[in-house]
């Protein structure tokens, strides 16, 4: 059950990326664009998509997930370093390209060669960030 | 065009109701970096299946709409530019453990302040790339 309802949950994330226009890159880049023709779809997206979650998570109060387990645990509250430069880092590469890592997999099959190496060079990234981030603590904490 | 903010607050009640389910369901965050970062990075070993399963759904249901319907991202056609876009997203959205998806829509709705500050930060820099490389340096 617990991979039907990840099938079923990454199917309507992904229907729900297409119909918003997310993933089309020049939504995106015109939600950045607020020096330019500012396009305010991107925040009709976000306040929808919060909408629904506030009420899950209200929800997850002295219950079980459907599958059983335990719920996550409550947020951290804690602000590191490396919140604010992996997002500043993210947030330049979204702007060059208008993709985040959600839309440039749901348009995997229509995006083409930029598409398919735009993914490939992410993969590529997620995977040197452990080993990045390991050093980058040991030079902080030095 | 008012016509796209609907189909925009669809489309992400939409993406609410998918992270909605996820949570309710199988107890977990619906964060597209951290499920294909788990992947990528061997992390994520112990429930790989479950990690699978939700990268399929999400291929193949825009890839079936698109086939319907036509689709387009109007992508930046220049290689180097996608080359360096996916680094900075790919080693960004690890280290900071999340993106738009898991910081955005999950933290967000639970008021985790980690999630706020991620998305201001991400945002303001995305607007500050955008400003640099399309309206001074004229790269997209």
């Amino acid at each position: 059950m617990r991979s039907l309802y990840a099938f079923l949950s990454g199917g309507l994330f992904g229907a729900g990326l297409y119909v918003s226009g997310m993933t089309d890159t020049r939504k995106v880049q015109g939600w950045l664009d607020v020096f330019g023709d500012w396009d305010p779809t991107l925040a009709f997206v976000l306040a929808g998509a919060i909408l629904p979650m506030a009420v899950a998570w209200r929800l997850t109060h002295a219950r079980r997930p459907l599958v059983g387990g335990s719920f996550p645990a409550p947020a951290e509250a804690r602000i590191g370093w490396p919140l604010v430069a992996g997002s500043i880092l993210f947030g330049i590469g979204w702007g060059l390209m208008g993709l985040c890592p959600g839309p440039s997999m749901a348009s995997i099959t229509y995006g083409g060669t930029p598409g398919a190496v735009f993914l490939a060079a992410m993969l590529a990234g997620m995977r040197a960030a452990p080993p990045l981030r390991r050093r980058l603590d040991a030079l902080t904490t030095a | 065009m008012p016509t796209e903010w609907i189909s925009g607050l669809v489309g992400g009640l939409m993406i609410g109701a998918a992270a909605a389910l996820f949570l309710l369901a199988n107890g977990r965050i619906m964060g597209a970096s951290g499920i294909v970062g788990g992947l990528v990075d061997g992390s994520g070993r112990g429930n790989r299946v479950e990690r699978a399963a939700f990268l399929a759904g999400l291929v193949a249901v825009p890839g079936f709409l698109a086939a319907l319907f036509g689709g387009d991202t109007h992508a930046s056609t220049n290689l180097a530019v996608a080359v360096a876009a996916g680094l900075l997203v790919g080693i960004g959205t690890r280290i900071a453990n999340g993106c738009t998806s898991g910081h955005g829509v999950c933290g967000i709705s639970r008021l985790s302040l980690r999630g706020i500050v991620a998305t201001v930060f991400y945002i303001l820099a995305g607007g500050l790339s955008v400003l640099l490389f399309k309206h001074l340096l004229g790269a997209i």
